[in-house]
């Protein structure tokens, strides 16, 4: 089997996924086209040589929809040859797309490929894409449907995390984003996304409070009570997790992701692949794994598919320097670290979704990216990258450097 | 036209009327025949011209109540013995196709090409509301008794004949789902409001102006039949619809627990049915309707609530030597919490009351009662002041035991003491004519024993009530061994006065419906003892579909009484009919902690003055251990809570306490809420077939302990593949 490895990564910065969004006016294409240009430029690279562009979007409808990651390499002027695949694993998406793009080249069937995603959140909408699983009483009722936050908040109840704990780890998010930021930790991957005239629309993440306290969080209301409640949702959590008594709700919108846009893509080949481009290689993707997990839950996925990827891996999760776990919310990650007792410090060190936001489909390569920069950064050698993801799954993929 | 159950006329003006008039019947029903003859009346006003179009109405005070659920049942018969002669596949197919028969017929009247117009000038219900449904025009009677609406989820059925589709095509998505799901009876004004019905008339014009509108040109074409027609919530996928499903399909989990398919087929059929044209749209509701109609949550649910309810409150049971008992006047002994609302139902019945109590205040107190019910009631426009006013002067409260002269029946609600209640027979029976009835409202007290203090045992009866009175509908009646049949008829007449349902059971300790619940209880005891969460034994028993939680239901009978239970228990039968891990969380509980129930706001839930109850945080500290809850399962922790209860059942049957399973039956969803979609603790068993739950049993015995084992009878029974209703049912045999 071949090695997969990561040539480079780039993302856009995360703009506020609202009308006064600095990307609002920048369309889902726009986005992607930025990412795909930006890879080809920075590494010199004939686009000839790429086999495929995958990326994640999770709602793939209007500007979105009928195969973006087509549209999006031909508007970057690629090669014609370069074909294109938007596949969707609801949040884990982009890192989806990565581990498509390492499996085909693992498999020799291909010798270099992008995976990554995009997002215009503030244009196309969450759940713009409709879809059975919340709807259909085929599955919404044996699948215990409830949307992601009261989802968030059964896990807080259920494994007992409270609001103060919830909105530690939101403030913790938050300076760690903002020395990230301070400290340029993320210049190496971020692309600015401009007009047509070259003016930088956005050159930084928009969604960041650095100035966020637990006093400032305190003011914040629950945003998913009276979904809960008057959705009939709280109920079903019960029903899926009848110890608990009732819900009690911690996430609001300081300590849930942020709603953004943005767009991200990594360049994976073979050795012989970079060899011809002249590029070295930055990583080696050292495993991956996907799981269905408890679907009531929904979001605890990242500790079951953890689990499986080191098994595969043949790891524990001591060989592990670092982790990048998906801010979904707050009790996704503090889960995460109470299932496996790891250290916090080694855990999203630089911020996460709470403080950058979560542009649903783009998220998973750009943390991807994070978590390359931060071994480089720090010298450290093995990252594991994982994702909650709707109806209950996990994504997870362990890099290492080279 | 050769018709029986319909007039049929048509007018100078070319405008025919269908009157729908069974024979024989005080209400009209939807049979075969009625099927047949509407058939007709449609071909003939589709295919004559001189017809104009067609007004629908019935000759009865009321429209109808829709359809016979005798000829349902019939279906399913005939659907198992075609089975067996040419194969379940062809059998299916004209099942469906029988199953759906109504709706094709209603659907060739809407798309007839002619106006129908339906002049509803009664209650219309069920199946016959589909029938107005489908016509063009619709005028409802606006008096007082004219209802509309859809029940049939309340008997494990749904609008199976275009019901779900039409109304979501009248109404928005989620007020359609509302109706649906509730069964909900519409008065006029709520019908007309909600687009239901198109006009209000006087009961004597809807004929009329049914007639007017399509004199002045009614269209005969629906409005889901013309071009653009539009949802009135849009379409499902919008951002609309997304608003409405997610908790469309939440909320039909927090209301059901998944327990009621018939439910849930009402959100197939809407959801599946609102994303295609009408007769495709009919077509998925008769498949959902089908495949409900063979459930056996319908089925179950049929049989107990509607059949042996009806057949039990119109005296089943009673001896039909005994001529009918004209009551006039009741004695009711003992002025306290049970005494008060016994008094209430009997004046609410029409019937005088005497209400003794041992001094005037205790009495007053007692009489009290009602008017604080009638208040509310007067407050909530359900009654007069008038009304309120008979009602106190029919009750004489009173410490006299003279006053009780001329009684019929007396029932006695005093303190649960054999001695004084004893005395308190004595001193009624010295005031009460030879013949007048005397009944206890003891819930533990043998009725074979209390009846030794009187005077004539063949006279003396148990009248067992549920509270709080005014609302349990179940009322238990226990045979004493010396218990007369004229007693019986009495009180089978009073219960039938007082519009609840009697069941009837023979002498034993907690009679029929206490062993059950009380087995419920102390598996919710024991639970908590194990370990296992608080939050989740709650949870659980109500996702088994019992009302309400073992805890919790503690705490409504109060924590020190179930305490007493058991000491009494313990004193009569030996320390080994109490288990040592209930005595002792009882014990905790209120000798210790002097948590006493929801009576004094502290039991096994705190009960703050304003806002809901929840959990005693202390309650952990009470667990010997704890497990932990991803381990346990749910599900049979809801088998526990079910079996231990239907296991108590079978036993009393077995011991000739309950003898009809009729009664065991509607008795344990009418006086603890035993699963509905079961059929109730018989039915259950039945459902699940007597061998599969002998196995489940002797299972969960051997993991629990012998409470579980199964009586000799149902071993019986697993083996020979009975059941209770073919063993035991009306026809059947008389065992045990
Ligand atoms: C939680 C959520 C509903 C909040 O959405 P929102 O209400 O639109 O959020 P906003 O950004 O408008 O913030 C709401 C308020 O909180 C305030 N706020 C947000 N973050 C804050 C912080 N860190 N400190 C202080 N205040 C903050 C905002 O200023 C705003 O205040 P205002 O109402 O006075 O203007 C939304 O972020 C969400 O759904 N996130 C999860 C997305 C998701 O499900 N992704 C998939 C995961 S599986
Ligand atoms: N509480 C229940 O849920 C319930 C349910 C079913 C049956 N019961 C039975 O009903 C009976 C009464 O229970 P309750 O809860 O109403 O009790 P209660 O204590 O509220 O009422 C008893 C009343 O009887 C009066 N009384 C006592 N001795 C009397 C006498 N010699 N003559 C006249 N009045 C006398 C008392 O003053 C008191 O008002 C008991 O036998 C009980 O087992 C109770």
């Amino acid at each position: 089997m071949a090695d997969a490895f990561i040539y480079d990564a780039v993302r856009t910065p995360r703009g506020r996924g609202k009308a006064d969004g600095a990307l609002h006016q920048v369309s889902t294409l726009g986005l992607a086209t930025t990412a795909l240009t930006a890879i080809r430029d920075r590494n010199r690279l004939d686009t000839k040589l790429v086999d495929d562009v995958v990326l994640g979007c999770v709602d793939p409808v209007g500007e979105a929809g009928g195969d973006i990651a087509r549209a999006a390499a031909l508007a970057s002027g690629f090669s014609q040859c370069v074909p294109g695949i938007q596949i969707n694993r609801f949040c884990a998406s982009g890192l989806d797309a990565v581990n498509f793009a390492s499996a085909q080249v693992m498999s020799g069937q291909q010798d270099m490929a992008i995976g990554g995603g995009v997002e215009s959140m503030s244009r196309v909408g969450i759940g713009a894409s409709g879809g059975a699983w919340p709807v259909d009483p085929a599955i919404a009722i044996p699948a215990y449907f409830m949307p992601q936050g009261v989802s968030a908040d059964l896990i807080a109840t259920k494994y007992g995390f409270s609001r103060d704990d919830a909105d530690a780890y939101a403030v913790e998010s938050q300076k760690r984003a903002a020395k990230a930021w301070e400290e340029k930790r993320f210049a190496k991957s971020i692309v600015p996304v401009r007009d047509p005239n070259g003016i930088a629309l956005l050159d930084r993440d928009e969604h960041m409070r650095p100035s966020t306290d637990m006093q400032s969080l305190a003011s914040l209301k629950p945003s998913f009570a009276m979904m809960g409640e008057q959705g009939g949702f709280n109920a079903v959590a019960i029903q899926a997790h009848p110890e608990v008594e009732k819900i009690i709700h911690v996430h609001h919108a300081g300590n849930s992701s942020g709603i953004v846009d943005g767009a991200a893509a990594v360049l994976i080949g073979n050795k012989e692949a970079g060899a011809r481009a002249g590029l070295k290689p930055r990583a080696r993707v050292r495993a991956f794994a996907n799981i269905g997990s408890e679907p009531a839950l929904m979001l605890t996925g990242p500790v079951d598919v953890t689990k499986k990827v080191l098994a595969r891996a043949g790891m524990t999760i001591s060989d592990i320097d670092l982790f990048e776990v998906n801010e979904a919310f707050a009790s996704v990650v503090l889960r995460f670290m109470q299932a496996f007792d790891v250290d916090a410090a080694k855990v999203n060190p630089n911020g996460g979704a709470i403080a950058l936001g979560h542009p649903l489909g783009a998220t998973g390569a750009m943390i991807l990216g994070t978590a390359l920069d931060e071994l480089e950064r720090t010298g450290k050698s093995t990252a594991l990258i994982t994702l909650c993801i709707g109806a209950g799954m996990g994504t997870a993929t362990i890099i290492e450097r080279i | 036209m050769n018709l029986t159950n319909f007039r049929f006329e048509v007018d100078a003006d070319g405008i025919a009327l269908a009157t729908w008039d069974m024979p024989d019947r005080s209400m009209n029903v939807i049979t075969v025949a009625v099927m047949d003859e509407l058939e007709q009346i449609v071909a003939k006003v589709a295919g004559d011209a001189a017809i104009k179009g067609c007004v629908v109405t019935s000759g009865k005070d009321t429209f109808s109540g829709g359809a016979d659920l005798t000829m349902l049942e019939g279906l399913g018969r005939q659907l198992g013995a075609m089975a067996k002669s040419e194969g379940p596949g062809k059998a299916m197919k004209a099942f469906f196709d029988g199953s759906r028969r109504l709706t094709q017929i209603y659907r060739k009247l809407e798309t007839s090409g002619k106006p129908w117009a339906a002049a509803i000038n009664g209650a219309c219900l069920g199946g016959a509301f589909e029938l107005a449904l489908a016509c063009h025009y619709r005028v409802l009677a606006d008096h007082d008794k004219a209802r509309v609406g859809l029940p049939e989820i309340k008997i494990g059925l749904f609008p199976g004949a275009g019901g779900t589709q039409r109304v979501a095509r009248l109404m928005p998505t989620g007020d359609a789902l509302q109706m649906l799901f509730k069964g909900d009876q519409l008065r006029s004004r709520a019908a007309k409001s909600s687009n239901l019905v198109h006009e209000l008339a006087p009961a004597g014009e809807v004929v009329a102006k049914a007639k007017a509108w399509i004199a002045g040109g009614g269209k005969g074409v629906a409005p889901w039949d013309m071009e653009g027609f539009k949802n009135p919530s849009g379409k499902v996928f919008s951002p609309a619809g997304m608003m409405i499903w997610p908790a469309a399909n939440a909320i039909y989990r927090r209301e059901t627990s998944d327990n009621y398919p018939a439910a849930k087929a009402i959100l197939h059929a809407v959801y599946e049915g609102l994303q295609l044209p009408m007769d495709l749209a009919l077509e998925v509701e008769s498949r959902w309707f089908a495949k409900i109609l063979r459930s056996k949550e319908a089925a179950a649910m049929i049989r107990s609530l509607f059949v042996s309810m009806g057949e039990l409150n119109k005296g089943a049971r009673r001896p039909t030597s005994v001529p009918p008992s004209n009551l006039k006047k009741v004695g009711v002994l003992g002025a306290g919490f049970m005494g008060a609302g016994i008094a209430y139902v009997s004046a609410l019945a029409g019937l005088d009351v005497v209400l003794i109590d041992r001094d005037q205040e205790s009495a007053d107190r007692g009489k009290a009662y009602s008017e604080k019910l009638m208040t509310a009631q007067i407050a909530k426009g359900r009654a007069k002041t008038a009304d309120r006013d008979a009602l106190l002067a029919r009750i004489t409260a009173t410490p006299d035991y003279g006053k009780l002269a001329g009684c019929d029946l007396v029932v006695e609600a005093v303190f649960e003491d054999r001695a004084v209640k004893a005395e308190a027979t004595k001193k009624a029976e010295a005031a009460l004519g030879k013949d007048a009835i005397f009944a206890s409202n003891t819930s533990t007290l043998p009725i074979t024993s209390l009846a030794e203090a009187s005077r004539d045992a063949t006279n003396f009866i148990g009248i067992h009530f549920f509270s709080p009175v005014e609302k349990m509908m179940l009322v238990e009646i226990i045979m004493g061994a010396k218990t007369g049949d004229r007693a019986l008829a009495v009180a089978l007449d009073f219960v039938r006065a007082i519009r609840k349902t009697p069941i009837v059971v023979n002498d034993t300790r907690g009679f029929y419906a206490n062993r059950c619940v009380g087995n419920y209880i102390k598996e919710g005891h024991l639970m908590f003892m194990e370990g296992v969460p608080a939050a989740m034994i709650e949870n659980a028993a109500r996702m088994a579909g019992m009302p309400v939680g073992p805890l919790s239901l503690t705490d409504e009978v109060a924590i020190d009484l179930a305490w007493k239970v058991v000491q009494a228990t313990k004193k009569d039968l030996g320390p080994a009919a109490v288990d040592p891990a209930q005595e002792k969380l009882l014990d905790e509980l209120v000798n210790k902690a002097g948590r006493l129930g929801r009576k004094n706001g502290k039991g096994f839930y705190d009960y703050p003055e304003k806002g809901a109850k929840s959990l005693w945080p202390g309650l952990a500290a009470l667990q010997p251990k704890k497990l932990d809850a991803d381990s346990i399962d749910v599900q049979e922790l809801k088998h526990r809570l079910l079996v231990v209860q239907a296991v108590e059942a079978a036993r009393t049957v077995e011991e000739g306490v309950v003898t009809d399973p009729r009664e065991a039956d509607v008795g344990s969803i009418l006086g603890f809420g035993f699963a509905p979609y079961t059929g109730g603790t018989l039915s259950y068993i039945d459902g699940m077939g007597a061998k599969a739950f002998v196995a489940l049993a002797d299972a969960l015995a051997k993991k629990h302990g012998p409470r579980f084992t199964p009586p000799k009878l149902l071993r019986e029974m697993a083996e020979k593949g009975e059941t209770f209703y073919g063993r035991f049912g009306a026809g059947a045999k008389k065992a045990a």
